[in-house]
Protein backbone atom coordinates (compact mmCIF):
# COMPACT_ATOMS: atom_id res chain seq x y z
CA UNK A 1 0.00 0.00 0.00
CA UNK A 2 1.20 3.48 -0.69
CA UNK A 3 -0.04 6.96 0.06
CA UNK A 4 -0.69 9.87 -2.28
CA UNK A 5 -0.95 13.59 -1.55
CA UNK A 6 -4.67 13.38 -0.76
CA UNK A 7 -4.06 10.59 1.75
CA UNK A 8 -1.19 12.45 3.40
CA UNK A 9 -3.39 15.54 3.71
CA UNK A 10 -6.10 13.41 5.32
CA UNK A 11 -3.65 11.81 7.77
CA UNK A 12 -2.34 15.26 8.73
CA UNK A 13 -5.89 16.40 9.33
CA UNK A 14 -6.62 13.34 11.50
CA UNK A 15 -3.39 14.00 13.41
CA UNK A 16 -4.30 17.70 13.83
CA UNK A 17 -1.07 18.90 12.27
CA UNK A 18 -1.24 21.83 9.86
CA UNK A 19 0.85 21.10 6.76
CA UNK A 20 1.58 23.12 3.64
CA UNK A 21 1.34 21.66 0.15
CA UNK A 22 5.13 21.68 -0.05
CA UNK A 23 5.36 19.69 3.19
CA UNK A 24 2.81 17.19 1.90
CA UNK A 25 4.79 16.77 -1.32
CA UNK A 26 7.95 16.11 0.69
CA UNK A 27 6.21 13.64 3.02
CA UNK A 28 4.71 11.44 0.30
CA UNK A 29 7.98 9.74 -0.78
CA UNK A 30 9.28 9.60 2.83
CA UNK A 31 6.17 7.89 4.15
CA UNK A 32 6.01 5.57 1.15
CA UNK A 33 9.62 4.55 1.73
CA UNK A 34 8.85 3.65 5.35
CA UNK A 35 5.56 1.92 4.50
CA UNK A 36 7.16 -0.16 1.72
CA UNK A 37 9.79 -1.28 4.21
CA UNK A 38 7.36 -2.25 6.99
CA UNK A 39 5.27 -4.20 4.49
CA UNK A 40 7.75 -7.11 4.73
CA UNK A 41 5.81 -8.01 7.90
CA UNK A 42 3.12 -9.34 5.58
CA UNK A 43 5.34 -12.32 4.67
CA UNK A 44 5.36 -13.62 8.28
CA UNK A 45 3.01 -16.54 8.92
CA UNK A 46 0.97 -15.41 11.91
CA UNK A 47 -1.78 -17.99 11.73
CA UNK A 48 -2.87 -18.92 15.24
CA UNK A 49 -0.73 -16.16 16.79
CA UNK A 50 -2.36 -13.76 19.23
CA UNK A 51 -1.36 -10.11 19.03
CA UNK A 52 0.74 -9.11 22.02
CA UNK A 53 -1.07 -7.28 24.79
CA UNK A 54 1.56 -7.28 27.56
CA UNK A 55 5.32 -7.83 27.23
CA UNK A 56 5.73 -9.00 30.80
CA UNK A 57 2.97 -10.99 32.49
CA UNK A 58 1.58 -8.66 35.09
CA UNK A 59 -1.46 -8.60 37.30
CA UNK A 60 -3.76 -5.69 36.55
CA UNK A 61 -4.47 -3.98 39.81
CA UNK A 62 -7.60 -2.22 40.95
CA UNK A 63 -7.24 0.65 43.35
CA UNK A 64 -9.48 0.91 46.39
CA UNK A 65 -12.85 2.36 45.44
CA UNK A 66 -12.25 5.42 47.56
CA UNK A 67 -12.31 9.03 46.41
CA UNK A 68 -8.81 10.54 46.40
CA UNK A 69 -7.33 7.26 47.68
CA UNK A 70 -3.85 8.31 46.53
CA UNK A 71 -3.14 11.92 47.49
CA UNK A 72 -0.54 12.21 44.72
CA UNK A 73 -3.01 11.48 41.96
CA UNK A 74 -6.09 12.79 43.71
CA UNK A 75 -8.10 15.93 42.96
CA UNK A 76 -8.20 19.26 44.74
CA UNK A 77 -5.19 20.66 42.87
CA UNK A 78 -6.93 22.99 40.42
CA UNK A 79 -4.29 25.68 40.56
CA UNK A 80 -1.49 23.18 39.96
CA UNK A 81 -3.39 21.74 37.00
CA UNK A 82 -3.79 25.21 35.52
CA UNK A 83 -0.30 26.44 36.37
CA UNK A 84 1.19 25.68 32.95
CA UNK A 85 -1.84 26.50 30.81
CA UNK A 86 -1.23 29.02 28.02
CA UNK A 87 -4.55 30.68 28.95
CA UNK A 88 -6.29 30.03 32.27
CA UNK A 89 -9.13 32.22 33.50
CA UNK A 90 -11.52 31.99 36.42
CA UNK A 91 -10.26 28.52 37.27
CA UNK A 92 -10.76 27.12 33.77
CA UNK A 93 -8.69 26.43 30.66
CA UNK A 94 -9.28 29.18 28.11
CA UNK A 95 -9.84 28.25 24.45
CA UNK A 96 -11.09 30.11 21.38
CA UNK A 97 -14.86 30.45 21.08
CA UNK A 98 -16.35 27.12 19.98
CA UNK A 99 -20.03 28.08 19.53
CA UNK A 100 -20.78 30.65 16.87
CA UNK B 1 44.11 13.21 45.50
CA UNK B 2 42.37 11.77 42.47
CA UNK B 3 40.50 14.30 40.43
CA UNK B 4 36.94 14.05 41.76
CA UNK B 5 35.36 14.12 38.31
CA UNK B 6 37.26 10.95 37.38
CA UNK B 7 35.36 9.04 40.08
CA UNK B 8 32.26 6.97 39.43
CA UNK B 9 29.09 6.49 41.46
CA UNK B 10 30.32 3.86 43.94
CA UNK B 11 33.67 5.62 44.47
CA UNK B 12 31.96 8.95 45.20
CA UNK B 13 29.39 7.36 47.49
CA UNK B 14 32.10 5.51 49.43
CA UNK B 15 34.48 8.50 49.51
CA UNK B 16 31.79 10.82 50.87
CA UNK B 17 30.77 8.22 53.46
CA UNK B 18 34.39 7.78 54.61
CA UNK B 19 35.06 11.50 54.67
CA UNK B 20 37.77 11.48 51.97
CA UNK B 21 35.97 14.48 50.48
CA UNK B 22 32.65 16.22 50.98
CA UNK B 23 29.60 15.94 48.79
CA UNK B 24 29.78 19.70 48.20
CA UNK B 25 33.34 19.37 46.85
CA UNK B 26 32.12 16.71 44.43
CA UNK B 27 29.14 18.78 43.29
CA UNK B 28 31.34 21.84 42.77
CA UNK B 29 33.81 19.87 40.67
CA UNK B 30 31.09 18.48 38.39
CA UNK B 31 29.27 21.82 38.21
CA UNK B 32 32.51 23.33 36.90
CA UNK B 33 32.86 20.63 34.24
CA UNK B 34 29.23 21.08 33.16
CA UNK B 35 29.69 24.83 32.73
CA UNK B 36 33.00 24.50 30.90
CA UNK B 37 31.68 22.00 28.34
CA UNK B 38 28.27 23.48 27.60
CA UNK B 39 29.17 25.59 24.58
CA UNK B 40 31.11 22.81 22.89
CA UNK B 41 29.02 19.73 23.67
CA UNK B 42 25.51 21.14 24.32
CA UNK B 43 24.81 18.13 26.54
CA UNK B 44 22.45 20.00 28.89
CA UNK B 45 19.27 21.92 28.11
CA UNK B 46 19.25 23.46 31.59
CA UNK B 47 22.04 23.29 34.18
CA UNK B 48 20.96 23.30 37.83
CA UNK B 49 24.17 23.91 39.81
CA UNK B 50 22.26 25.19 42.83
CA UNK B 51 20.19 22.01 43.03
CA UNK B 52 23.38 19.96 42.98
CA UNK B 53 24.93 22.03 45.78
CA UNK B 54 21.76 21.97 47.90
CA UNK B 55 21.50 18.18 47.67
CA UNK B 56 25.20 17.84 48.49
CA UNK B 57 24.90 20.11 51.53
CA UNK B 58 22.04 17.99 52.83
CA UNK B 59 24.22 14.88 52.50
CA UNK B 60 27.15 16.53 54.27
CA UNK B 61 24.86 17.63 57.12
CA UNK B 62 23.52 14.08 57.45
CA UNK B 63 27.04 12.72 57.58
CA UNK B 64 27.99 15.19 60.31
CA UNK B 65 25.02 13.90 62.31
CA UNK B 66 26.01 10.30 61.69
CA UNK B 67 22.88 9.48 59.68
CA UNK B 68 22.68 7.02 56.78
CA UNK B 69 23.46 8.72 53.45
CA UNK B 70 21.52 6.52 51.02
CA UNK B 71 22.51 4.35 48.06
CA UNK B 72 23.50 7.42 46.04
CA UNK B 73 24.54 9.61 48.94
CA UNK B 74 26.58 12.56 47.65
CA UNK B 75 26.49 11.51 43.98
CA UNK B 76 25.49 14.30 41.56
CA UNK B 77 23.83 13.06 38.38
CA UNK B 78 22.46 14.30 35.09
CA UNK B 79 18.71 13.89 34.51
CA UNK B 80 17.48 13.21 30.98
CA UNK B 81 15.01 15.99 30.16
CA UNK B 82 12.25 13.44 29.70
CA UNK B 83 11.74 13.11 33.48
CA UNK B 84 9.37 15.61 35.08
CA UNK B 85 11.24 17.60 37.72
CA UNK B 86 9.19 19.82 39.98
CA UNK B 87 9.78 23.49 39.27
CA UNK B 88 12.53 22.79 36.70
CA UNK B 89 11.78 23.12 32.98
CA UNK B 90 10.98 19.74 31.42
CA UNK B 91 10.85 19.80 27.61
CA UNK B 92 11.45 16.36 26.05
CA UNK B 93 13.71 18.54 23.83
CA UNK B 94 10.60 19.85 22.06
CA UNK B 95 9.51 23.42 21.37
CA UNK B 96 5.98 22.34 22.28
CA UNK B 97 7.02 21.92 25.94
CA UNK B 98 9.43 24.85 26.13
CA UNK B 99 8.92 26.63 29.44
CA UNK B 100 6.90 23.77 30.98
CA UNK B 101 7.65 23.57 34.70
CA UNK B 102 6.00 20.50 36.19
CA UNK B 103 4.12 20.78 39.47
CA UNK B 104 5.22 17.27 40.33
CA UNK B 105 8.31 15.05 40.38
CA UNK B 106 8.67 11.80 38.41
CA UNK B 107 8.84 8.67 40.55
CA UNK B 108 12.31 7.70 39.31
CA UNK B 109 13.87 11.12 39.90
CA UNK B 110 12.23 11.34 43.35
CA UNK B 111 13.69 7.94 44.25
CA UNK B 112 17.14 9.15 43.22
CA UNK B 113 16.87 12.31 45.33
CA UNK B 114 15.58 10.22 48.25
CA UNK B 115 18.69 8.03 47.84
CA UNK B 116 20.95 11.05 48.29
CA UNK B 117 21.66 11.97 44.65
CA UNK B 118 21.67 15.58 43.46
CA UNK B 119 20.79 17.08 40.08
CA UNK B 120 23.43 18.75 37.90
CA UNK B 121 20.90 19.60 35.21
CA UNK B 122 18.47 18.41 32.58
CA UNK B 123 20.15 16.56 29.73
CA UNK B 124 19.52 17.09 26.04
CA UNK B 125 17.98 14.27 23.99
CA UNK B 126 16.29 13.54 20.70
CA UNK B 127 12.91 15.27 20.58
CA UNK B 128 10.39 13.10 22.49
CA UNK B 129 13.17 10.47 22.51
CA UNK B 130 12.64 9.90 18.78
CA UNK B 131 16.03 9.53 17.18
CA UNK B 132 19.35 7.70 17.26
CA UNK B 133 21.79 10.59 16.96
CA UNK B 134 20.45 13.44 19.11
CA UNK B 135 19.91 15.50 15.96
CA UNK B 136 16.15 15.97 16.45
CA UNK B 137 16.36 18.14 19.59
CA UNK B 138 14.79 21.59 19.33
CA UNK B 139 17.66 22.77 21.54
CA UNK B 140 20.40 21.79 19.10
CA UNK B 141 22.58 18.75 18.49
CA UNK B 142 24.63 17.20 21.23
CA UNK B 143 28.23 16.80 20.07
CA UNK B 144 30.02 13.62 21.09
CA UNK B 145 33.22 14.23 23.06
CA UNK B 146 34.84 11.52 20.91
CA UNK B 147 36.80 12.20 17.71
CA UNK B 148 38.08 9.80 15.08
CA UNK B 149 41.82 9.15 15.20
CA UNK B 150 42.30 10.31 11.60
CA UNK B 151 43.29 13.78 12.72
CA UNK B 152 40.06 15.16 11.27
CA UNK B 153 37.70 17.20 13.30
CA UNK B 154 34.36 15.79 12.13
CA UNK B 155 31.73 16.15 14.87
CA UNK B 156 30.28 12.75 15.78
CA UNK B 157 26.87 11.70 17.04
CA UNK B 158 26.70 10.74 20.73
CA UNK B 159 23.89 8.32 19.86
CA UNK B 160 20.28 8.76 20.79
CA UNK B 161 17.92 9.30 22.14
CA UNK B 162 19.85 9.59 25.43
CA UNK B 163 22.66 11.52 23.69
CA UNK B 164 23.04 14.22 26.31
CA UNK B 165 23.35 11.49 28.93
CA UNK B 166 26.00 9.55 27.00
CA UNK B 167 28.05 12.62 26.08
CA UNK B 168 27.93 13.98 29.64
CA UNK B 169 28.98 10.72 31.29
CA UNK B 170 31.81 10.01 28.87
CA UNK B 171 33.08 13.61 29.03
CA UNK B 172 33.13 13.49 32.86
CA UNK B 173 30.41 16.12 33.24
CA UNK B 174 28.60 13.73 35.54
CA UNK B 175 29.47 10.33 37.02
CA UNK B 176 26.13 8.89 35.87
CA UNK B 177 22.89 9.93 34.23
CA UNK B 178 19.40 8.66 33.75
CA UNK B 179 18.37 7.37 30.35
CA UNK B 180 15.23 5.94 28.87
CA UNK B 181 15.10 3.14 26.32
CA UNK B 182 12.21 2.60 23.92
CA UNK B 183 14.12 0.87 21.11
CA UNK B 184 17.75 1.15 22.18
CA UNK B 185 17.96 4.69 23.53
CA UNK B 186 20.12 3.71 26.50
CA UNK B 187 22.23 0.99 24.90
CA UNK B 188 23.07 2.60 21.54
CA UNK B 189 24.34 5.93 22.97
CA UNK B 190 26.25 4.04 25.68
CA UNK B 191 27.97 1.98 22.96
CA UNK B 192 28.78 5.08 20.90
CA UNK B 193 30.52 6.82 23.81
CA UNK B 194 32.31 4.00 25.62
CA UNK B 195 30.13 3.84 28.72
CA UNK B 196 27.76 1.28 30.28
CA UNK B 197 23.98 1.41 30.39
CA UNK B 198 21.22 -0.99 31.32
CA UNK B 199 17.57 -1.11 30.37
CA UNK B 200 15.87 -3.25 33.03
CA UNK B 201 12.90 -5.55 32.56
CA UNK B 202 9.83 -3.62 31.43
CA UNK B 203 8.04 -2.49 34.58
CA UNK B 204 11.07 -2.40 36.93
CA UNK B 205 11.25 1.41 36.85
CA UNK B 206 8.08 3.44 37.14
CA UNK B 207 7.08 5.38 34.05
CA UNK B 208 5.11 7.89 36.16
CA UNK B 209 6.33 11.37 35.33
CA UNK B 210 8.37 10.31 32.28
CA UNK B 211 7.15 12.07 29.13
CA UNK B 212 5.51 9.21 27.24
CA UNK B 213 6.71 8.10 23.80
CA UNK B 214 5.60 4.46 23.34
CA UNK B 215 4.18 3.26 26.62
CA UNK B 216 4.49 -0.50 26.01
CA UNK B 217 8.23 -0.05 25.33
CA UNK B 218 9.44 2.93 27.40
CA UNK B 219 11.69 1.95 30.29
CA UNK B 220 14.12 4.02 32.35
CA UNK B 221 17.61 2.91 33.32
CA UNK B 222 21.02 4.18 34.42
CA UNK B 223 23.99 5.17 32.24
CA UNK B 224 27.35 5.21 33.99
CA UNK B 225 31.01 4.43 33.51
CA UNK B 226 30.98 0.84 34.70
CA UNK B 227 28.78 -2.11 35.55
CA UNK B 228 28.92 -1.65 39.30
CA UNK B 229 27.78 1.95 39.04
CA UNK B 230 24.85 0.85 36.85
CA UNK B 231 23.89 -1.73 39.51
CA UNK B 232 24.02 0.85 42.30
CA UNK B 233 21.96 3.40 40.43
CA UNK B 234 19.41 0.89 39.13
CA UNK B 235 18.74 -0.19 42.72
CA UNK B 236 17.93 3.43 43.54
CA UNK B 237 15.69 3.89 40.48
CA UNK B 238 13.70 0.64 40.50
CA UNK B 239 10.74 -0.40 42.60
CA UNK B 240 6.98 -0.81 42.64
CA UNK B 241 4.91 2.29 42.05
CA UNK B 242 1.12 2.15 42.39
CA UNK B 243 0.89 5.23 40.14
CA UNK B 244 2.08 3.21 37.09
CA UNK B 245 -0.36 0.47 36.05
CA UNK B 246 2.46 -1.55 34.45
CA UNK B 247 4.85 -1.27 37.39
CA UNK B 248 6.11 -4.65 38.63
CA UNK B 249 5.14 -5.39 42.21
CA UNK B 250 8.41 -7.11 43.07
CA UNK B 251 11.10 -6.35 45.64
CA UNK B 252 14.23 -4.65 44.27
CA UNK B 253 17.12 -7.17 44.33
CA UNK B 254 20.51 -6.26 45.78
CA UNK B 255 22.19 -6.16 42.40
CA UNK B 256 25.40 -4.53 43.60
CA UNK B 257 25.96 -6.92 46.52
CA UNK B 258 25.38 -9.92 44.25
CA UNK B 259 27.70 -8.87 41.43
CA UNK B 260 29.95 -11.71 40.29
CA UNK B 261 31.92 -12.06 37.09
CA UNK B 262 32.33 -15.81 37.61
CA UNK B 263 30.18 -17.42 34.91
CA UNK B 264 30.94 -21.11 35.67
CA UNK B 265 27.87 -23.16 34.90
CA UNK B 266 26.25 -20.32 32.92
CA UNK B 267 25.27 -20.71 29.29
CA UNK B 268 25.58 -17.84 26.84
CA UNK B 269 23.62 -17.83 23.59
CA UNK B 270 25.01 -16.44 20.34
CA UNK B 271 22.10 -15.61 18.02
CA UNK B 272 23.05 -16.59 14.49
CA UNK B 273 20.56 -14.18 12.88
CA UNK B 274 22.51 -11.23 14.29
CA UNK B 275 25.37 -11.98 11.86
CA UNK B 276 23.88 -9.69 9.28
CA UNK B 277 25.26 -8.65 5.93
CA UNK B 278 26.79 -5.22 6.09
CA UNK B 279 27.79 -5.41 9.74
CA UNK B 280 31.11 -3.69 10.26
CA UNK B 281 34.14 -6.03 10.38
CA UNK B 282 35.43 -4.42 13.58
CA UNK B 283 32.03 -4.96 15.22
CA UNK B 284 32.09 -8.65 14.27
CA UNK B 285 35.67 -9.00 15.56
CA UNK B 286 34.66 -7.38 18.84
CA UNK B 287 31.75 -9.81 19.14
CA UNK B 288 34.15 -12.74 18.64
CA UNK B 289 36.42 -11.37 21.35
CA UNK B 290 33.40 -11.06 23.64
CA UNK B 291 32.60 -14.73 23.08
CA UNK B 292 36.16 -15.68 24.06
CA UNK B 293 35.98 -13.48 27.17
CA UNK B 294 32.79 -15.13 28.38
CA UNK B 295 34.31 -18.58 27.80
CA UNK B 296 37.31 -17.43 29.80
CA UNK B 297 34.91 -16.42 32.59
CA UNK B 298 33.66 -20.00 32.69
CA UNK B 299 30.55 -19.79 30.54
CA UNK B 300 29.52 -22.35 27.97
CA UNK B 301 28.77 -20.77 24.61
CA UNK B 302 25.75 -22.06 22.67
CA UNK B 303 24.55 -21.24 19.17
CA UNK B 304 20.90 -20.10 19.31
CA UNK B 305 18.33 -19.00 16.76
CA UNK B 306 16.02 -15.99 16.97
CA UNK B 307 14.29 -16.57 13.63
CA UNK B 308 12.12 -13.44 13.55
CA UNK B 309 14.98 -11.00 14.20
CA UNK B 310 14.73 -9.31 10.79
CA UNK B 311 11.10 -8.41 11.44
CA UNK B 312 11.75 -6.69 14.77
CA UNK B 313 12.65 -3.31 13.31
CA UNK B 314 9.69 -3.01 10.91
CA UNK B 315 7.33 -4.15 13.71
CA UNK B 316 8.86 -1.55 16.00
CA UNK B 317 8.33 1.17 13.39
CA UNK B 318 4.62 0.40 13.38
CA UNK B 319 4.08 -0.14 17.11
CA UNK B 320 6.17 2.76 18.44
CA UNK B 321 4.69 5.41 16.09
CA UNK B 322 1.18 4.07 16.73
CA UNK B 323 1.61 4.50 20.47
CA UNK B 324 3.33 7.86 19.97
CA UNK B 325 0.50 9.18 17.83
CA UNK B 326 -1.97 8.56 20.63
CA UNK B 327 0.35 9.62 23.48
CA UNK B 328 1.24 12.88 21.76
CA UNK B 329 -2.41 13.76 21.15
CA UNK B 330 -2.25 15.47 24.55
CA UNK B 331 -0.19 18.38 23.14
CA UNK B 332 -3.06 20.55 22.04
CA UNK B 333 -2.16 24.06 23.17
CA UNK B 334 -4.78 23.99 25.92
CA UNK B 335 -3.36 22.50 29.10
CA UNK B 336 0.38 23.14 28.99
CA UNK B 337 3.15 24.05 26.63
CA UNK B 338 3.04 26.01 23.43
CA UNK B 339 -0.11 27.57 21.96
CA UNK B 340 -0.20 28.98 18.44
CA UNK B 341 -3.44 30.88 17.88
CA UNK B 342 -3.52 32.51 14.44
CA UNK B 343 -5.87 35.49 13.99
CA UNK B 344 -9.44 34.35 13.66
CA UNK B 345 -8.55 30.72 14.31
CA UNK B 346 -11.11 28.36 15.78
CA UNK B 347 -10.31 25.56 18.22
CA UNK B 348 -9.46 23.00 15.52
CA UNK B 349 -7.22 25.51 13.75
CA UNK B 350 -5.45 26.21 17.03
CA UNK B 351 -4.74 22.52 17.62
CA UNK B 352 -3.31 22.10 14.11
CA UNK B 353 -1.27 25.32 14.20
CA UNK B 354 0.10 24.57 17.69
CA UNK B 355 1.18 21.06 16.72
CA UNK B 356 2.68 22.25 13.43
CA UNK B 357 4.74 24.90 15.23
CA UNK B 358 5.64 22.79 18.26
CA UNK B 359 6.70 19.40 16.89
CA UNK B 360 9.91 18.77 14.95
CA UNK B 361 10.04 16.98 11.59
CA UNK B 362 10.85 13.50 12.95
CA UNK B 363 8.10 13.75 15.57
CA UNK B 364 5.59 14.75 12.90
CA UNK B 365 6.77 11.91 10.66
CA UNK B 366 6.16 9.36 13.41
CA UNK B 367 2.80 10.80 14.42
CA UNK B 368 1.74 10.64 10.76
CA UNK B 369 2.89 7.01 10.39
CA UNK B 370 1.16 6.11 13.64
CA UNK B 371 -2.05 7.85 12.65
CA UNK B 372 -2.04 6.05 9.31
CA UNK B 373 -1.43 2.54 10.67
CA UNK B 374 -4.18 3.00 13.26
CA UNK B 375 -6.70 4.49 10.82
CA UNK B 376 -9.85 2.68 9.77
CA UNK B 377 -9.17 0.07 7.10
CA UNK B 378 -5.44 -0.22 7.83
CA UNK B 379 -5.42 -1.15 11.52
CA UNK B 380 -5.40 -4.92 11.04
CA UNK B 381 -3.00 -4.95 8.11
CA UNK B 382 -0.40 -2.91 9.99
CA UNK B 383 -0.94 -2.66 13.72
CA UNK B 384 -2.49 -6.05 14.49
CA UNK B 385 0.02 -7.77 12.20
CA UNK B 386 2.90 -5.99 13.96
CA UNK B 387 1.61 -7.01 17.39
CA UNK B 388 1.39 -10.64 16.22
CA UNK B 389 4.95 -10.48 14.95
CA UNK B 390 5.89 -9.02 18.31
CA UNK B 391 4.42 -12.12 19.97
CA UNK B 392 6.62 -14.27 17.73
CA UNK B 393 9.73 -12.23 18.56
CA UNK B 394 9.00 -12.66 22.25
CA UNK B 395 8.52 -16.41 21.73
CA UNK B 396 11.89 -16.58 19.94
CA UNK B 397 13.56 -15.27 23.08
CA UNK B 398 11.53 -17.55 25.33
CA UNK B 399 12.65 -20.55 23.27
CA UNK B 400 16.28 -19.45 23.33
CA UNK B 401 16.14 -18.97 27.10
CA UNK B 402 15.21 -22.63 27.57
CA UNK B 403 18.79 -23.33 26.40
CA UNK B 404 20.78 -20.38 27.69
CA UNK B 405 20.92 -17.89 30.58
CA UNK B 406 21.89 -14.76 28.63
CA UNK B 407 22.43 -13.75 25.02
CA UNK B 408 25.51 -11.91 23.72
CA UNK B 409 25.40 -9.68 20.63
CA UNK B 410 26.83 -6.41 19.40
CA UNK B 411 24.96 -3.31 20.59
CA UNK B 412 25.12 -1.52 17.24
CA UNK B 413 26.06 -2.47 13.65
CA UNK B 414 28.65 0.36 13.46
CA UNK B 415 30.57 2.74 15.69
CA UNK B 416 29.41 6.35 16.02
CA UNK B 417 28.65 8.07 12.72
CA UNK B 418 29.15 11.72 11.88
CA UNK B 419 26.53 14.34 12.61
CA UNK B 420 24.53 14.91 9.45
CA UNK B 421 25.56 11.59 7.86
CA UNK B 422 22.14 9.97 8.28
CA UNK B 423 19.64 12.81 8.51
CA UNK B 424 18.59 12.72 4.88
CA UNK B 425 17.57 9.05 5.09
CA UNK B 426 15.23 8.20 8.00
CA UNK B 427 15.38 4.47 7.17
CA UNK B 428 19.19 4.31 7.36
CA UNK B 429 18.97 5.97 10.77
CA UNK B 430 16.34 3.49 11.97
CA UNK B 431 18.57 0.56 10.94
CA UNK B 432 21.17 1.59 13.51
CA UNK B 433 18.88 0.13 16.20
CA UNK B 434 18.63 -3.27 14.51
CA UNK B 435 20.35 -5.15 17.37
CA UNK B 436 18.72 -3.16 20.16
CA UNK B 437 15.04 -3.24 19.21
CA UNK B 438 14.27 -6.98 19.60
CA UNK B 439 14.92 -6.94 23.38
CA UNK B 440 12.75 -3.82 23.68
CA UNK B 441 9.85 -5.48 21.90
CA UNK B 442 10.13 -8.43 24.29
CA UNK B 443 10.49 -6.24 27.42
CA UNK B 444 13.76 -7.94 28.38
CA UNK B 445 16.62 -6.58 30.49
CA UNK B 446 19.55 -5.64 28.26
CA UNK B 447 22.78 -3.74 28.73
CA UNK B 448 25.67 -2.40 26.72
CA UNK B 449 29.24 -2.45 28.03
CA UNK B 450 32.32 -1.02 26.31
CA UNK B 451 34.31 -3.70 24.48
CA UNK B 452 37.13 -1.78 22.84
CA UNK B 453 37.98 0.71 20.13
CA UNK B 454 37.58 0.24 16.40
CA UNK B 455 40.17 1.09 13.74
CA UNK B 456 39.08 4.74 13.89
CA UNK B 457 39.67 4.90 17.66
CA UNK B 458 35.94 4.93 18.43
CA UNK B 459 34.24 2.85 21.14
CA UNK B 460 32.27 -0.31 20.38
CA UNK B 461 29.76 -1.87 22.76
CA UNK B 462 28.70 -5.43 23.45
CA UNK B 463 25.13 -6.16 24.42
CA UNK B 464 23.87 -8.71 26.92
CA UNK B 465 20.18 -9.63 26.90
CA UNK B 466 18.67 -11.56 29.80
CA UNK B 467 15.53 -13.35 30.89
CA UNK B 468 12.70 -11.31 32.35
CA UNK B 469 13.63 -10.13 35.88
CA UNK B 470 17.23 -11.40 35.53
CA UNK B 471 19.06 -8.08 35.61
CA UNK B 472 21.59 -9.85 37.84
CA UNK B 473 22.53 -12.31 35.10
CA UNK B 474 22.91 -9.43 32.65
CA UNK B 475 25.03 -7.35 35.03
CA UNK B 476 27.22 -10.33 35.89
CA UNK B 477 27.94 -11.15 32.26
CA UNK B 478 28.61 -7.45 31.73
CA UNK B 479 31.06 -7.51 34.63
CA UNK B 480 32.87 -10.53 33.13
CA UNK B 481 33.28 -8.63 29.84
CA UNK B 482 34.33 -5.44 31.58
CA UNK B 483 37.04 -7.27 33.55
CA UNK B 484 38.54 -8.64 30.33
CA UNK B 485 37.99 -5.74 27.95
CA UNK B 486 39.99 -3.49 30.31
CA UNK B 487 38.39 -0.51 28.61
CA UNK B 488 40.10 2.59 29.94
CA UNK B 489 39.93 4.81 26.86
CA UNK B 490 38.28 8.18 27.25
CA UNK B 491 37.82 11.05 24.88
CA UNK B 492 40.74 13.43 24.74
CA UNK B 493 39.59 16.77 26.07
CA UNK B 494 39.15 19.34 23.27
CA UNK B 495 36.27 21.38 24.69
Amino acid sequence: MSVDTATVARIASLARIKVSQAEIDAMVPELNGILAWVEQLGEVDVSGVEPMTAVIENHLRLRDDVIDADPLTAGGVRDKVLANAPAAEHGFFGVPKVIE
Amino acid sequence: MTELTELGVAAIRDGVAKGDFTAVEVAEAFNANVAAAQDALNAFIVATPDAAIDAAKAVDVKRAKGEALGKMGGVPIGMKDLFATKGVQTTAASHILEGFKPEYESTVSQKLWDAGAGMLGKLNLDQFAMGSSNETSYFGNVISPWKRNDGGNAPLAPGGSSGGSSAAVSARLCPAATGTDTGGSIRQPAAFTGISGIKPTYGRCSRWGIVAFASSLDQAGPMARDVRDCAVMLEAMAGFDPKDATSLNLPVPEWEANLSGDLKGRRVGIPREYRMDGTDADVLASWDRGIEWLKDAGAEVVDVSLPHTKYALPAYYIIAPAEASSNLARYDGVRYGLRDLPDGANLQDMYAATRAAGFGAEVKRRIMIGTYVLSAGFYDAYYTQAQKVRTLISQDFRNAFTQVDVILAPTTPTAAFGLGDMVSDPLAMYLNDVFAVPASLAGLPAMSVPAGLNREGLPLGLQIVGKPFDEQGVLNAGLAIEARAQFTAKPEKWW
